[in-house]
Formats: C-alpha cells, structure tokens, sequence
C-alpha cells in the first residue's frame, strides 16, 4: 500500500460558509470506499475566495488546486485522478502559480493557507518564533527602534506609526502595562483580520508577546467581534496550545519574562472598534468613546500605559523583527512602507486577499486582480476604506494606494477594505446607509455624530423626494462640515466621507445636474 | 413575563451562579458574565440583573446599560431559529437588500421581529466577515456565502418551519 496522500481542505469561515466541511466527508467517505489512503488536513484559506473550497492535492510537482469544489463533485474529481493531481474541469493546476496568488508580495499572509493552523510544529517550520527569538535577545528600546525603522504604521485605518505609540508606552511609568489587540474588525469588506485569527493565530500571539517584551507589559487582550465564533475559538484554542509550548505564561521561551494572554469576546458594537471604546468595553462598560488627551498609552486599559494595535500591524511584527526592520521598509512608497493586504469584495467576480506593496493602483486591484464585477456591469464606484471611507469615482482610479496620496483627495486606504459596486448602486441610497449606519452604531457621547447622523438621514431623505432640493443639500453639507469638525472620534468624524464622495462625484444620484453644485 | 423557556427562574438563577462563580474574578468581568449567561439562557433575562450588579458591586442601572448598549445581548428570548442577513455594503453591493426583503415576505417576519409562532426571529447584521462571497446570512450557528433569494428558501425549508 502506497502513502496516504495529502489533502488540503480549508476551515477558514469563508470556506466553511461554502460548504468546506461537507466537501471533506463527502472525500473521506468516498475515499474509504475506494480503499484509498488520504490525509485530510484543514488548513487556513488562501483567500481566493471564489475558488473557495478550494481543494489542495499534494504532488511530487507541489500542491494542486481545484475549486470551487462542492461535495457533489467528489465522485467525479476521483474518477479524474484528483489524488494525483489530474486534469478536470475545476482545476487550476498548482495552487503556487495561479497568477492571482503569484503576482502577490506575501510577508504578513506568507504563511495563510499553508498549514493546519493549530498546528505549532509547522508553524515553527514556516519561520515561526524567529521573531520572538530575535526579540528576546535585544532590550526593550531596540526592539522598538526595529518597528519604528520598518515604518510600520497601524493597519486598523488610523495609520499612526506604531513604533512611537510603541516608544511612548515604553517610557511611561506604570506598575502594570497592557497590550491590546483591537480584533473588532467590524468594518463592511474586510476580513484580513479574521483570516490572520482563523489561518494564522501564533502570527498575532508572536505578534503581542513581542510588543509585550518591548514595551514591558505582561497581560495582554485580544478583543475580538462577537460576529466572528471561529476565530474566537481557534485564537482561545491556540492561546492554550501556545502557553503549554511555553511561548506565553510566566516564562516566556524561558527567558524568565512573563506574558499572558486573555480573549475578551466582543458584543456587536462597531463604535468599540475606536480604541477608547474597546477599552471601556474591556473594563465591562457600556462602549462609550473616551475623550482624548489623555492617550490610551499613557492612562489607557483600567487608567494603566497600554500599547494598543490592529490584528494586522502586531501580525506585521514578526517578520519585521525576523527578517529586519529594512527588509520590510524596501516594501512600499512614500511613508507608507511595508505590504497591505488589500480586501476585494462586494460586487467582484475574484474577491479575495491580495497583499501587495503599497503603491499599486485601485484600477491593477479591481480589473488585474479582480476582474471586474461579478455582475458582468461597468464598476461604478469603489468604496475604499469600509463604512467610513470614501466612495472613489473612475477619474481617481489611478492614484498609487498609499496613505498620503488618498487623504490628498479627501480619501483613506482604511483598514484596506476595497468594495466594488456595479452601475446598479444609486450613490444617494448608499449616502443614506452611511447616516444610518452612524445613528445605529454612535455611541452617543458627542452630539454631532449622535444627532447629527439622524438629521443627515433626514435631509437625504428630503433630497431624494426633492423637497427643497437645494437647501436640503446646503443643509447636508454644512452638518457634514459639523460631524468632520466637532465629532470626538471617527464614527462621526468620517461618516462624511462616503457621504460627500457620493454627493461630489455622482450628483446625479441625488437628482442635480452633473455640474456639481459644490457652491451651494 | 416571558412564558416558561429555558430561561425560567431556577434555571436563569443557576446559569447567572455559574457565570459569576466563573468570571466573576477577572478585571472587567461584566461582559463575560454576560456572555456566558447569554450561552447558557439564549438571552439575558431581567430577573438575571440584580445578581450580577450585586456580585460585581456594580448598579443595577449599570449592568442594565450594558446590557442594553450592546446589540449582540438579548433581554428576551430568540425563535427558535435566528436568521442573520448581513445588509453592511459588500452585502449590499450584491443584493443583499433585496435578499432581506424577500425574507420578511416568504417568511411573514418583519426585521427585527420574532414570528408570533415563535419559530424565528429575523434580524438583519452588519458584516458577517464574507465580504468577497457577498450577500452572506447566518442561519443560528452556521454561516452561508453567495446566498440567492432561491439558496434562501431551501436552506429555510431544510428548517421545517410552517410558512
């Protein structure tokens, strides 16, 4: 009897949603059947997620991909010869060369998709730890001058370097520090963060505990969306196996430092993805935005110094502290440095993960990548950025994705969600779903975010009836310059951006003429 | 209030010990007491709130806050399923309105509601995380992706439910 044979099936959520578990009974029944000898293995997704489940048959030539395989395909993918890697319809030969995967710069998501995610043997043969080792052999401060030197600024959307809120929690003073993962990842067209939790979990633990060790704090919290049960349970999961291997708890890698390591499940309040929120949250409170000075650095979780990032800038660490603060730092243009791994979804014939550089263009994402609509239509507006980004018309699609470059045009890169919407979008509804979206998640505590998203559905909704259209739109206008300038944190701060954008590049929608009325 | 479901008294009374005997200790404990009442009632009943105020000697007005804040907690019990339609703007970019609407017709519940035979409450989510395999629903524990208005109904007909 021959080998048994190795099987990828991904777990990812996104794969599960498309029936991954059924497609891996349906092969490990109808292999038995057959007599045949397999290794089924439930790795992370590759984030092709129109290929999803994407199935990997491992050959002496490398891993084979075929996809999107449902269960009932099965019969046919073995009478193809699908254990050795054999022509059929669904198949896309070996998964390393789809261009849509090759033509990406992997350094964060190098690992997604490789492995069982669990699974700390392999993930210490993909280069795992070398990070952590690195660290551990370098004090505080130069572990810091390595982040700041990468250039690495927060992935979550604020894109505050992180190596000086980093430098900031390292000089205060405080009987107890803290390092929070904000996991709460509630942004429409993104899903980077959950892939990291759910395919790649030690990345973000190396991630923290590097940040730990930095900046001397010893508990950390990864706060993650209740809207996200898998993620929550491979990070608890992986938490256990990880402080067993002894890489978290009193004494990390025996190095006699300490670092523990706790899940806070959120509960489906979007404003707790603003850091003050979540951290009242933490604390067991209503989600309510803390005003700012003083900074969550210096008086942050329980009024104690706390180092506060995204899943994807701490999942950025590792590497960056593995390979060298410039090998990540020639990535990238301007003062965006490093890789971002971009999210297409929404209307997109090949939704999915692409980390690339910073500095490709939104036309390269949605048409080389992407395809352009699933639909078949024109692409009519993108929103770059999740709900409070700006919506950004054709004329913009050439810019270079880099952080200054977008806020030139009164837009923002965001956490890297990218959602298309074909010509079928009326911009003025979706300016509407932007006020909305802020009445139903402000947290109430400043008054231009928590009435003025109400009074801003109001006069859109007037617009569109044609009620006065002119001055509901002067009307809309000013209050959005209200929210822009008085709001105390992005909730209300940017919820004008996708309101704007649609008023200013499609003024059609909301019944002006074409010229907009930008004076009025 | 609410007829007898597993969220009874006695029932709610040990749940609410249990949760407290567990997390009651950690910095910032509410949200996990929360959490695990919720896991063990379906929801977190009025009748659960003097206890824990009391044992995290907080107010009554304050774990009611909570409570109420958060979108994810109950205070009344779900169908006995719960149908989630992501309608955040990936979702919405491929139908996802149309997808909710055709829920509330066929399934004679509007949003936010609990059908009066209490088989199923619809209730429409903000991103569900399958933004690139939009409009995507939750059907209690399971998530669906690249869900038609035809996927819909047979995945709510496998349920039983009486239309």
């Amino acid at each position: 009897m021959s080998a048994a044979v190795r099987i990828f099936v991904p777990r990812d959520s996104a794969a599960l949603a498309a029936g991954a578990d059924e497609v891996a009974a349906a092969l490990a029944g109808a292999c038995a059947r057959r007599g045949l000898a397999v290794d089924i293995v439930r790795n992370g997704s590759r984030g092709l997620f129109w290929l999803e489940p994407l199935v990997e048959v491992v050959t002496p030539a490398g891993r084979v991909a075929y996809g999107p395989v449902q269960a009932e395909d099965i019969e046919s993918l073995l009478a193809h010869g699908l254990l050795q890697g054999g022509a059929h319809s669904l198949c896309h030969g070996l998964t390393e060369q789809i261009p849509y995967l090759a033509r990406q710069e992997r350094l964060t998501f190098a690992r997604m998709g490789l492995h069982d995610p669990l699974s700390l043997a392999d993930y210490e043969a993909h280069e795992g730890w070398a990070g952590l080792r690195r660290a551990l052999q370098l004090d505080g401060a130069e572990v810091v001058q390595q982040v700041l030197d990468s250039g690495l600024r927060g992935r979550g959307g604020a894109a505050f370097p992180a190596g000086i809120k980093w430098r900031t929690v390292l000089q205060a003073e405080g009987p107890q520090k803290y390092v929070v993962c904000n996991a709460d990842e509630g942004d429409s067209g993104t899903f980077s963060d959950r892939m990291v939790m759910e395919g790649d979990p030690y990345m973000l633990i190396e991630g923290m505990v590097i940040a730990g060790l930095a900046v001397g704090a010893t508990q950390g919290y990864v706060y993650i969306r209740s809207e996200y049960p898998d993620a929550i349970a491979v990070m608890r999961e992986a938490i256990v196996r990880a402080t067993a291997a002894g890489f978290l708890g009193d004494d990390v890698c025996g190095s006699g430092r300490a670092f523990h390591l706790q899940v806070r499940k959120a509960a489906g309040a979007y404003v707790c993805g603003e850091e003050t929120a979540m951290l009242e949250s933490i604390e067991g409170k209503r989600g309510v935005v803390r005003a700012k000075p003083p900074l969550p650095a210096i008086e942050g979780l329980f009024g104690r110094p706390t180092v506060i990032n995204n899943v994807i800038s701490l999942a950025s660490v590792p590497i960056i502290l593995a390979r060298g603060a410039d090998f990540y730092r020639d990535y990238g243009m301007g003062r965006s440095r490093g890789t971002l791994p971009f999210q297409l979804a929404g209307n997109i014939k090949h939704g999915g993960l692409v980390e690339k550089a910073f500095g490709l263009s939104l036309r390269e994402l949605i048409f080389d990548f992407g395809g352009g609509t699933r639909s078949g239509r024109p692409v009519k507006a993108v929103q770059v950025g999740g709900p409070l980004g700006a919506y950004v018309p054709e004329s913009q699609w050439d810019l270079p994705l880099d952080y200054e470059a977008y806020a030139a045009v009164g837009a923002v890169l965001g956490h890297g969600g990218i959602v298309v919407h074909d010509d079928s979008a009326d911009m003025a509804k979706l300016a509407r779903y932007a006020m909305e979206f802020c009445a139903l998640e402000s947290c109430g505590k400043c008054t231009p975010c928590r009435i003025g998203s109400t009074r801003g559905v109001e006069a859109i909704d007037r617009a569109i009836a044609n009620q006065n259209r002119p001055q509901q739109i002067h009307l809309l206008r000013d209050l959005c310059d209200t929210m822009l300038h008085g709001s105390l944190c992005a909730m209300g701060g940017m919820t004008p951006y996708p309101v704007l954008s649609a008023l200013n590049h499609y003024p059609e929608d909301f019944g002006l003429s074409v010229p907009d009325t930008k004076a009025a | 209030m609410n007829p007898p479901t597993p969220g009874s008294t006695t029932a709610s009374a040990d749940a609410v010990r249990h949760a407290l005997e567990r997390h009651a200790q950690q910095p910032g404990a509410l949200l996990p007491v929360l959490h695990a009442v919720q896991d063990a009632l379906g929801h977190v009943p009025a009748d659960a709130v003097p206890a824990i105020a009391e044992a995290l000697n907080l107010s009554r007005a304050e774990v009611h806050g909570v409570i109420t804040y958060y979108h994810f907690f109950r205070s009344t019990p779900p169908g006995r399923h719960v149908l989630q339609v992501c309608r955040a703007e990936a979702c919405q970019a491929c139908g996802a309105e149309e997808l909710l609407a055709h829920a509330e017709r066929t399934l004679g519940c509007e949003r936010h509601h609990t059908r009066a035979d209490g088989a199923l409450t619809l209730e429409p989510v903000y991103c569900l995380g399958l933004c690139a395999s939009s409009p995507a629903i939750q059907i209690d524990d399971r998530l669906h992706a690249r869900v038609t208005p035809q996927r819909l109904d047979a995945l709510v007909g496998a349920l039983g439910l009486q239309r």
